[in-house]
């Protein structure tokens, strides 16, 4: 399998704080992968280098072939990789249908002309993005609800059309922040079941940030841990469980509470 | 749907309305009615307003899309007008409220859809007067008296000075856009704001060093259209009319041409990838980029198409006016637009329109015509209350009730209905996709 997202040393400060440390990471195509650490750890600031919404100070991020650090997020998207926010971050007053259009906005090529002209171009391209999004729907297992407003729908669905409006950008990478976050352990399983489903139907490579462990080690081929902006440990689930540097991060030792900041 | 029985409880009107050709009856003879009220008595407010509404239930009303289709067309192109030579001051009106139908709709675009607050919008309608008026008219000649074989140009390059207002307006939208592109909200706001003065402050002090628009006392005469062509195609018909009489109307009919156009692009961006993409942004920005929506080219093309039509309204202005000074693009006017986006229902066209309309004949008449009735009472000296009027103090003076009228009800309307008089409704795209999909899987299943 070939790698499809890689970065090297890649080092992202915010004035004096260093969110991230000269991160290596790799990933290869088709894998479930997580990224795990204790809260602050740069998890989500990673996830934010690689789709653009921060260009890191030093270090480079190659993704199908292509550099992506300077590309502005809408041009990642267009690559082919899509992503979901921490807090559902969805368009409420929009209906649900309409997220999976916004969604699809980089694959329809159409012009200003096309749409003020409503040449026969436009309704066709028109045509095949609502049925697709239609399509869509069943796959999310939202269909007849696709004229709500997103704001109305419950929590569990939220989530679901994100993932949704994530996947209506045809992307090869879909990455996920904290995808079960909120949901109960039943919610858990059935998305974690879904995540697989998406990658034998639709050959996805995934990577989660996640905090629930039961996901994490249930559903990733790969994990890799990160803790003050740098990356302590990389393996398969088992391997990563035991490492003692992971078990310290997490859990914490005498000494290294006493050379911790007393706040944060 | 059509099969949907009448529910027994529907009595009175409801179960009326729900009767198309008895409805089509009623519209048909409510707006006659109406018309022929107001020729007759051409000086009633009242009964204008009542023939006013009859477009609003012509939209409101379940009647069949041909039908309300034709009973537009009559009431605008043909009532209207007519009604507007017995009365001339309804066609002025009317004239009015199209070009801030025209210049609300633009303004719902940047801030109702894309949800960029723009407060000096009324600078894209400046600088569409002001291009038209300086060359239209004799105004540099006064610098460059050997110019006058070309200036003022001819009324016919109105409808070339039309289109390139409109350009014109568009790239000011995008120079406008460029700098304030990072901007959201409140910062965006002062941001146009400034804009709006920085417009206006130039337009007024641009009659130094080189004299280009008179500063503070304006520009006059503005050439009007070419109007041969009308008095042309009249005089084949039989008629002989005086330019005078026939420009109210030509403008009307100008003005409501590009209302319509107006009404065409707005309605055709909104349902398509790039007004999902303006909404999608005023929304969540951050997660619309996420999503793949290239941010600068959508607001920049958000602000270029508001102003555009700002621009084409602007040239119009000036020449109906004949005269233009910056006082017509005061920051007020700019508030004045908005006040009718808000009011009509942010991100709803016919919001917007209805807005335009309710704001500006609430400013011409209405509020006018309160007035007037409050100073004939001074005047009369009218108790009420056991209160002379005639002892009003002048600071009491009628007169001033109109803006604190004007903006009680602004208030009273965002306190009770938030969301304006049409708030913006979603198109139910799965319905129609589900129907499209069941509709072709019947013929199939006929067909095979």
């Amino acid at each position: 399998m070939g790698v499809i997202l890689a970065c090297h040393g890649v080092t992202k400060r915010f004035g004096g704080l260093v969110a991230l440390h000269g991160v290596d990471f790799q990933l290869e195509e088709g894998r479930i992968a997580s990224i795990i650490g204790p809260n602050g750890a740069g998890k989500t600031t990673l996830f934010n280098v690689f789709t653009g919404v921060y260009r890191p100070e030093e270090g480079s991020v190659r993704f199908r072939g292509h550099e992506l650090v300077g590309l502005r997020p809408d041009q990642i998207t267009r690559l082919g990789m899509c992503r979901t926010f921490q807090n559902i971050r969805l368009f409420g007053n929009m209906t649900v249908l309409e997220n999976i259009l916004v969604g699809m906005h980089s694959r329809l090529h159409l012009s200003t002309v096309d749409v003020l002209l409503r040449t026969p171009r436009f309704h066709q391209v028109e045509a095949q993005a609502l049925a697709r999004a239609h399509d869509l729907l069943g796959l999310i297992g939202l269909q007849g609800r696709g004229d709500e407003l997103a704001k109305n729908l419950p929590y569990g669905d939220q989530r679901r059309l994100e993932i949704g409006r994530a996947l209506a950008s045809e992307p090869r990478l879909l990455l996920l922040d904290e995808p079960t976050a909120g949901m109960n352990p039943a919610e858990a399983q059935e998305l974690m079941a879904f995540l697989r489903t998406l990658r034998q139907e639709l050959g996805l490579t995934i990577l989660l940030i996640e905090h629930n462990m039961r996901v994490v080690m249930g559903i990733s081929e790969r994990v890799t841990v990160l803790d003050y902006g740098q990356k302590i440990a990389e393996g398969s689930p088992e391997e990563v469980q035991r490492d003692p540097r992971v078990i310290e991060a997490y859990l914490g030792t005498r000494q290294r509470l006493a050379e911790r900041p007393a706040v944060g | 749907m059509s099969h949907e029985a009448v529910p027994a409880r529907a009595t009175g009107l409801r179960a009326v309305l729900r009767k198309p050709p008895l409805v089509m009856v009623l519209l048909a003879a409510y707006v006659l009615g109406t018309s022929l009220l107001v020729a007759n008595t051409p000086r009633s407010l009242l009964l204008f307003l009542l023939f006013l509404a009859s477009l609003l239930l012509i939209f409101a009303a379940q009647v069949p899309r041909w039908f309300r289709g034709a009973a537009a067309l009559v009431t605008l192109g043909f009532l209207m007008p007519l009604l507007g030579l017995r009365n001339g001051f309804y066609l002025e009106v009317a004239t009015q409220i199209g070009i801030f139908v025209a210049l609300a709709l633009g303004l719902n675009i940047v801030v109702g859809l894309a949800g960029l607050l723009d407060l000096g919008y009324v600078a894209f309608y400046a600088v569409g007067a002001y291009s038209w008026a300086i060359l239209g008219s004799p105004q540099l000649l006064k610098t460059w008296p050997g110019l006058d074989h070309i200036l003022p140009l001819s009324g016919w390059w109105f409808f070339v000075f039309l289109l390139l207002a409109v350009v014109l307006a568009a790239v000011t939208g995008v120079l406008l856009g460029l700098p304030v592109l990072r901007l959201r909200g409140d910062y965006l706001a002062i941001v146009t704001l400034g804009f709006g003065e920085v417009i206006r402050v130039l337009a007024n002090n641009l009659d130094k060093p080189i004299n280009l628009t008179n500063g503070p006392i304006g520009i006059t005469p503005i050439t009007r259209p070419a109007i041969e062509p009308v008095l042309w195609v009249l005089r084949t018909l039989g008629v002989q009319a005086s330019p005078a009489t026939v420009y109210p109307v030509y403008f009307y009919f100008l003005v409501l041409v590009i209302v319509l156009l107006v009404i065409l692009v707005t309605q055709r961006f909104k349902d398509s990838h790039i007004g999902r993409a303006w909404e999608a942004i005023r929304e969540d920005e951050e997660a619309a980029v996420a999503m793949g929506v290239p941010l600068v080219r959508m607001k920049l093309l958000a602000f270029a198409a508001g102003a555009s039509f700002a621009g084409a309204m602007g040239v119009i202005f000036a020449s109906k006016q004949y005269f233009i000074n910056p006082e017509s693009f005061t920051f007020l006017e700019s508030i004045g637009v908005l006040a009718m986006v808000i009011l009509g229902g942010m991100g709803s066209i016919p919001g917007a329109i209805l807005g335009a309309t309710t704001v500006t004949i609430l400013n011409l008449q209405v509020l006018k015509q309160l007035s007037l009735t409050l100073n004939a009472w001074k005047n009369a000296g009218v108790t009420i209350l056991g209160y002379n009027l005639a002892n009003l103090p002048p600071q009491l003076e009628p007169a001033k009730y109109e803006r604190m009228v004007f903006g009680i009800i602004l208030i009273l309307m965002m306190i009770f209905r938030p969301q304006g008089i049409i708030p913006s409704r979603r198109r139910r795209l799965e319905l129609e996709e589900t129907h499209r999909r069941a509709t072709e899987a019947a013929v199939e299943a006929g067909v095979v």
